[in-house]
This record gives C-alpha cells, sequence and structure tokens, in this order.
C-alpha cells in the first residue's frame, strides 16, 4: 500500500474506533476473560502438554481441510469441509491458549506462549499431533474415511473431558463434541454411500481405508502425559471400544470389509505424540507458518 | 451503579448478531451477563460454536455501542461453560427466524440423542424432527446440505413450494447420560434411517 492508501485506512479505522481490516479478524486471546488458572492438585506442566496435543491434532487437521476448499466435487462439499475445518480450527486455538496459559502457569508467569506463537513459531519435532492428522488425502474416500477415523475418535475423546477436573479443558470439550457429532455423521454417510455405491467407488473407499488404517493404532497409544493427568485427561486405550463399535456400525452399512493392514512402524519407539512425525508434517507447517514467519510482528 | 447497568444491558441486548442481522444477542441467547466491575461496565458473551468468526465482531460491535451510550472503558468477556444450545434463542427471534424465511431450530433438548449416541445412518442428512418450510409451512421438507453459508446453519427444500431455505441447526446439550451404540434398520426405498 502507499502512504495515502495507509492514510485513509488509518482515518477510517480512527473514525469507527475499529481496526479491524476483515471481517472475522482483529484475533484476541480466545480464552480472555475465562479464569485459566491451574486447579490444585493438576500437573500444570502435564496439563499444558496435554491441551497441546489435542490443539495440535485439530490445528492440523484443520488446516489439511482447508487445503480441500475449491477441490471438492460439489459446492455442498466446499461448505461443509470448510465449517468442519473452522470448528477444529476454533478449537485449537482455545486448546492452544489453554496449553499457554497452563505453561504461564509453570514458568510462574502470568502467561505463557500465546496460541499464534504456538501455531506458527514451533519446529515440526515440537509438533505432538496424532500422524494420522498430517496425512495428505489422494481422493475424497480418503477425505471420508480420516474424517469418519478422526470424528469417531476425537467424539469418543472429548466425551470423555465433560467432567475433567480443568474446567477449562472441560468446556473446550463439551462445546467441541457437539461439533463432532456432526461432522461424524457426515462422514459416516459419504462413507455408506460411496462403500455401498458403484463397484468403482467400493474399490476406491476400501482402498482410502486400507489405505488410513496404519495410523490408527497410534490413536490409542498410552501416552505419559494422560498418565500424569489422574482425573484431567482420558485415558487413550479406553476409547477404543466406543471407535471400534462406530466404526463395526458404519463399515457394515457400507457393505466394506474392516481393514486388517498393520500399524505403521514408530522411530524407536516414538511417534507423533513425541514430535516423531511422517514427512507429510513438514508441507503443511511450510504453508501454515510461512506468513507468520515472514512477517513475524504483523497482527491478524 | 445499579441504573447504569440496567442501561447498559439494554444497549447490549439490542446489539445485533453480523450473520443473523436479524436477532439481536439477546433473541440469539448468547448474551450472558452485564454486570459493573470497578465503575466499568462488563458484558460476558458465549460462542455458538468453537470457531465462530461473528463473536469478535459482536465484541466490537458492544465496544463501540456502549461508547458511543457514555459507558467508556467497558470490555467484553467470552465465556464457554455452559455451552451453548440453540435452545437458548428466545420464542422472540425464532418468530424472526421465520419472518427473514429461516427455519427456526427444532428443540434440542428434549428428546435429543447425546452426541456420543446413534450415528444416523441414513443416506441423506436429515434433522431428527421435520423442519416446517418457512414460506408455505409444509412438513414435507428434505435437507440438501447438512452445512450452510455459516456453522449453525443447514440447507433444506420444500417438495410442496419446492423453495429451498435455511434452518438453524438444532446444537445439543453435553451428553451425560449412559452411552448408547449405534443402532439403525435399513429401509429399502429411502436408503438407511434410524
Amino acid at each position: 500500500m502507499t502512504d495515502d492508501e495507509f492514510t485513509a485506512y488509518h482515518d477510517l479505522a480512527d473514525e469507527t474506533g475499529d481496526h479491524r481490516w476483515a471481517f472475522g479478524t482483529g484475533f484476541t486471546d480466545p480464552l480472555e476473560g475465562i479464569d485459566t488458572s491451574v486447579p490444585d492438585g493438576v500437573n500444570a506442566a502435564a496439563l499444558a502438554a496435554y491441551c497441546l496435543m489435542l490443539g495440535d491434532d485439530a490445528l492440523i487437521y484443520s488446516h489439511r481441510l482447508q487445503q480441500w476448499m475449491t477441490r471438492l466435487p460439489e459446492l455442498e462439499e466446499e461448505t461443509a469441509i470448510a465449517n468442519i475445518a473452522l470448528d477444529l480450527l476454533g478449537q485449537a486455538r482455545m486448546l492452544l491458549a489453554r496449553a499457554g496459559r497452563a505453561e504461564g502457569a509453570v514458568l510462574a508467569e502470568s502467561t505463557g506462549r500465546s496460541e499464534d506463537q504456538l501455531a506458527f513459531f514451533r519446529l515440526e519435532k515440537d509438533f505432538r499431533n496424532v500422524r494420522l492428522a498430517e496425512h495428505a488425502d489422494a481422493d475424497f474416500a480418503q477425505l471420508a474415511g480420516r474424517l469418519l477415523i478422526f470424528s469417531t475418535w476425537r467424539l469418543a475423546l472429548l466425551g470423555r473431558l465433560h467432567d475433567s477436573r480443568d474446567p477449562v479443558l472441560a468446556a473446550i470439550a463439551a462445546k467441541g463434541a457437539k461439533e463432532l457429532a456432526y461432522h461424524r455423521d457426515y462422514a459416516a454417510q459419504w462413507v455408506i454411500r460411496l462403500g455401498d455405491g458403484t463397484e468403482l467407488s467400493r474399490t476406491r473407499m476400501q482402498a482410502a481405508l486400507d489405505t488410513l488404517w496404519p495410523l490408527v493404532d497410534e490413536l490409542f497409544r498410552a501416552d505419559t502425559v494422560a498418565g500424569d493427568l489422574p482425573g484431567v485427561a482420558a485415558d487413550p486405550a479406553g476409547l477404543r471400544a466406543e471407535f471400534d463399535d462406530v466404526l463395526g456400525t458404519v463399515l457394515a452399512a457400507a457393505t466394506l470389509d474392516h481393514p486388517g493392514a498393520a500399524p505403521m512402524a514408530e522411530v524407536a519407539g516414538k511417534c507423533g505424540r513425541d514430535g516423531v512425525h511422517t514427512e507429510a508434517l513438514g508441507y503443511v507447517l511450510a504453508e501454515l507458518q510461512s506468513v507468520a514467519r515472514a512477517h513475524p510482528d504483523a497482527a491478524w | 451503579m445499579t441504573a447504569d447497568v440496567a442501561a447498559a444491558r439494554q444497549i447490549a441486548e439490542a446489539v445485533t448478531d453480523p450473520e443473523l442481522p436479524m436477532l439481536t444477542l439477546a433473541d440469539l441467547g448468547i448474551l450472558r451477563d452485564v454486570t459493573c466491575e470497578n465503575g466499568h461496565i462488563v458484558v460476558t458473551i458465549t460462542p455458538t460454536y468453537s470457531g465462530c468468526p461473528a463473536l469478535r465482531e459482536i465484541a466490537c460491535d458492544l465496544q463501540h455501542r456502549l461508547t458511543l451510550a457514555g459507558f467508556a472503558g467497558s470490555t467484553v468477556r467470552t465465556q464457554i461453560a455452559p455451552a451453548w444450545t440453540s435452545d437458548w434463542i428466545t420464542p422472540d427471534g425464532r418468530r424472526k427466524l421465520h419472518a427473514a424465511g429461516i427455519a427456526p431450530p427444532n428443540p434440542a433438548a428434549a428428546g435429543a440423542p447425546p452426541p456420543r449416541g446413534p450415528v444416523p445412518l441414513n443416506l441423506i442428512m436429515a434433522p431428527r424432527d421435520p423442519v416446517a418450510c418457512p414460506q408455505c409451512g409444509s412438513l414435507d421438507t428434505a435437507a440438501t446440505a447438512a452445512f450452510g453459508a455459516t456453522a449453525c446453519k443447514a440447507l433444506l427444500r420444500c417438495g410442496t413450494c419446492h423453495e429451498p431455505f435455511e434452518y438453524v441447526k438444532e446444537f445439543w446439550w453435553p451428553a451425560r447420560g449412559p452411552r448408547r451404540g449405534p443402532s439403525f434398520i435399513r429401509s429399502p426405498c429411502s436408503g438407511w434411517t434410524r
């Protein structure tokens, strides 16, 4: 912009007292005004790590869904995936903000890192999302299959956090669970439509699930962070029965075979939750972080 | 300061939602509280959906209008618990939605399946209960898309007058009861239904 344009913008902003540059911008801390003190007896460092995991899952998966924009087969699917990605981005913002505040409690500072610092200025090895979240969908069948797997698992997880001893996490989970119920329904219906559709659509839906299945076991892997948060976090292994129940029902309705592919290997006993990712995450971060890193002082 | 709070509340209640401009914050049920702290007004609002981009607009509007009315230095806070449900839309709000050609949400609390409940395995995204067409009142309506132009709306079409219309989705209370497993039956004509 030229100086004149800048002046016009500032005049307008001063006149209205409104310094946003577009609808939805002018971001403030999503937990502003909410009591984010860490409850007595809760391990603040573990709480920060846990919220970072759940926040990273939502942030990275949301970005992968955003990459589908303008590439979906129908307008209705565009609005659906955009809305789902937006819901997850909202969850990510609150969870990252929660992680930052809990981190602040550990450092005995008023606040830890902001949501932007966590989203845009961390390296790959510092991201704690499951590897399923970073996968790049090769076709629409993978989009539907991955959304079914992700939303079924996350709905089971957030459903167990309603009564978390951390009231902020409980509130974020209660809100997110309602959204995920819609996401899961949407995905289930596409998996059934494609699976119980034509020979071609069934073949491709089955191939998509076979491709994704190696990333499923990791979702239920025990992690030490959840273990350090009794009454606050959910035991990942405890989500498996509900997940299997829902997937079994949907796959049966879709006339699809239950995938049997072996889990993706861990690297020296480590995977996404430990910061050990697939190549795919680097591509997500390169895009997600490029603007913020090029303009580190910018405000959104 | 009591009179001030009442006046400020009146102003806050009248602020409209940018995505559903026919509704005020009071109609939508997202205005949680108006109080006075250390001589300044504090307004508390709650988001409808986690990623709702309108929340920031609403906060700016609130501050702007309160400042114009002489309440300088007022603050807007967010509250996320209890989570908003579409049942908080007031009867007045529902009437205004209907008048604007948008179908108001069916009750979410009564008889609602918990989010972790059955997977509705029908091939057409359908609200749980019939939605009346806001144009002709017919109950012969079908969903064409579960996600509309904003997070809170779905798209439906009327089978009688054939008009497409928007529907503010029912948004559930958090599930707390015993978990129910998926259940469905197959109906030969209409695909999968519960």
